[in-house]
């Protein structure tokens, strides 16, 4: 590094003027402070979301009890609980994951193992990242108009199969994404070795491929599956009710769900609500921690192995 | 044959020629399944865009275009509705610019830190906590918009905040949208040739005058495509808005006051119990293709810019 020898070399014309700024202390003083600031803007972001999390803890944990857990919304701020949003929740992750992750791991293993190179095939992908980038609130009026509307006969309408198929295709780019990169990260010679022993692409596929990508397509999908727990959006839009006071029945009944719960108490204007609230969110982040957690130690465990 | 052999133990003998008809069927069978799976997120496009097209044409029939995108009042859920779409629009441009201004600097910064400063282990340690950021339910971000930093700049800079304001929802926004900038931008920053850097480095410039002379210009059309997917995020977010802005449809540039956007409208509607198939019903798919359109024109913009940093450097 030359650093030094820049002054020397303006030194020949005083007129000329030139990029380069000669004097070395003021540059490396304002190095020093863009670094402090560079430092400074990618601490904000956590900063914030350690004040978001000790605000809502705050707020949330002492209304939490076993009564707000087991018990049914009401006009009384004290009294409402959300058994029957967090049951909602459950119905939905379970039904979303029965919809998508066969499909999603599906069209990757078709897109990776079998597409030929066309124009129908860079059509599909293309497809997949830029539904990947619609507004979650548009697939809410994608399931009112299709799973509510035109097939309510099937899905009982605003029911929890309508608002799990919804969160499915809302969650589906981001499971065939993760799928595919994990088939991505197979060598090809586990499939040559295969093919070379005899065996068909399918029983490449179930016997080798499917096994190694597991991890990776599970941690991706887990991921997305958190996130279509936390979706409250196109719930709305779908018809997830907010006064529930009853725990669904089956598929076909009426629901609510944690952020629909939360939702209606922060919509209320009295404080207590807001506290009944702060405690919904505190449940629904205690849930997606749990998820998050199993996906980060199923990656940890894979990045061991490879 | 792992595989095989562990299904049918006792075929051990003359596996590979026997059934080879049925495995072909088999074969061809699965093939087929597999591409209808891919088909899926082809008939998901379709559907929106039939949903969407489908609805809006039917609100068309009761309300004219030229009212739909000339007017400035918007009151579709009023007797004697008007419906000026420019009114949603301008709630939506309003908080998705604070959110941009938030996040841009701070989300670029964040990249140059992560790519040109931090150490390996630090890097580690910050990309999965900031995309925490991101992974954060957006209801949540709307009860703490609302119930924490409104008040808190009502109480230190803008004592005359309304409770429902376009700057809480836009700034707390900022923050959601932190990660995708800072994640973009540090791919397209991490892809710019060492020998740029060093080349830099060689002619005497410091280590700020290399990110911010060299390495961010280089890198600039990447920036840009994170940028406008920011943008796009901000403009397709809904709960912060419908919590924290206020629902108030509006034409106002003034960032303390209440807004309504077109995601927070179509929550508005769909949460109340408003009859399937009335006209107000319709507005919100209306609503939603505006929004749709919007988005897709983004999005498609940012692939181009993507596309074209990858070109130059890889």
């Amino acid at each position: 590094m030359t650093r030094s020898g820049t002054g020397i070399a303006q030194k020949g014309g005083p007129e000329q003027e030139s990029v380069f700024k000669t004097s070395t202390a003021v540059r490396y003083a304002l190095d020093l402070v863009f670094t402090i600031l560079v430092f400074v803007a990618t601490m904000i972001g956590l900063v914030v979301l350690a004040v978001l999390l000790i605000d809502i803890a705050r707020d949330g944990v002492p209304r939490l009890s076993w009564e707000f857990l087991t018990g049914f919304p009401s006009i009384s701020p004290e009294r409402s609980g959300v058994y029957p949003a967090l049951l909602g929740s459950l119905w939905l992750l379970v039904i979303t994951a029965i919809v998508s992750v066969p499909l999603g791991v599906g069209a990757a293993l078709y897109l990776q193992e079998y597409a030929p190179d066309t124009w129908l095939t860079r059509l599909i992908e293309v497809n997949v990242s830029n539904l990947a980038g619609v507004p979650s609130i548009i697939y809410g009026l994608l399931g009112l108009g299709i799973f509510v509307n035109l097939l309510g006969p099937i899905t009982g309408g605003q029911s929890i199969v309508s608002g799990a198929l919804t969160l499915a295709l809302l969650i589906l780019p981001v499971v065939i994404i993760a799928t595919r990169e994990a088939l991505r990260a197979i060598p090809d010679s586990v499939r040559e070795g295969g093919f070379a022993l005899g065996a068909t692409r399918w029983e490449v596929i179930r016997g080798h491929l499917l096994p190694m990508a597991l991890p990776g397509a599970l941690t991706g999908t887990i991921l997305a599956l958190s996130r279509a727990i936390g979706e409250t959006a196109p719930l709305i839009v779908v018809g997830a009710a907010t006064y529930i006071t009853f725990v669904p029945e089956g598929p076909l009944s009426a629901y609510s769900a944690l952020p629909i719960a939360i939702y209606d108490f922060v919509s209320r204007p009295q404080e207590a609500f807001q506290i009944a609230a702060a405690a919904g969110i505190v449940v629904l982040m205690v849930v997606l921690l749990l998820t998050n957690s199993v996906a980060i130690w199923l990656r940890n465990k894979y990045q061991r192995r490879g | 044959m792992t595989v095989e052999a562990r299904r049918d133990p006792r075929s051990e003998a003359g596996k590979w020629h026997r059934e080879s008809r049925a495995r072909h069927f088999r074969e061809r069978a699965i093939k087929i399944v597999l591409a209808a799976c891919a088909c899926v997120s082809v008939l998901t496009t379709f559907g929106i865009v039939f949903v969407l097209i489908f609805e809006t044409i039917a609100f068309f029939r009761e309300v004219s275009v030229v009212e739909f995108l000339t007017s400035t009042t918007w009151s579709a859920a009023f007797a004697n509705p008007q419906f000026g779409i420019i009114v949603l629009i301008s709630g939506t441009l309003l908080t998705s610019i604070i959110a941009i201004a938030v996040a841009l600097p701070v989300g670029l910064l964040a990249a140059i830190f992560l790519s040109e400063y931090a150490s390996t282990r630090l890097r580690r340690w910050l990309k999965p906590a900031l995309e925490v950021l991101a992974g954060v339910p957006t209801i949540v971000y709307g009860y703490f918009a609302l119930t924490f930093v409104t008040p808190f700049l009502q109480s230190t800079i803008f004592p005359s905040l309304t409770i429902f304001n376009a700057l809480s929802a836009g700034l707390v926004m900022g923050v959601m949208i932190i990660p995708t900038i800072a994640s973009v931008s540090e791919d397209a920053i991490y892809a710019v040739p060492r020998g740029l850097r060093e080349g830099a480095y060689a002619l005497g410039a410091t280590k700020r005058e290399v990110a911010t002379k060299i390495v961010v210009p280089a890198a600039l059309s990447g920036i840009v495509a994170a940028t406008i997917l920011g943008i796009s995020r901000a403009i397709g977010e809904t709960m912060i808005v419908a919590v924290a802005a206020g629902n108030l449809a509006q034409l106002t540039a003034n960032p303390q006051e209440a807004v309504q956007t077109m995601t927070a409208f179509i929550v508005q509607v769909a949460s109340g119990d408003t009859p399937t198939g009335s006209l107000t019903f319709n507005t919100i798919f209306a609503v939603g293709t505006t929004l749709f359109i919007m988005t897709l024109i983004l999005n498609i913009v940012s692939y181009l810019f993507v596309r074209r940093f990858r070109e130059i450097y890889e």
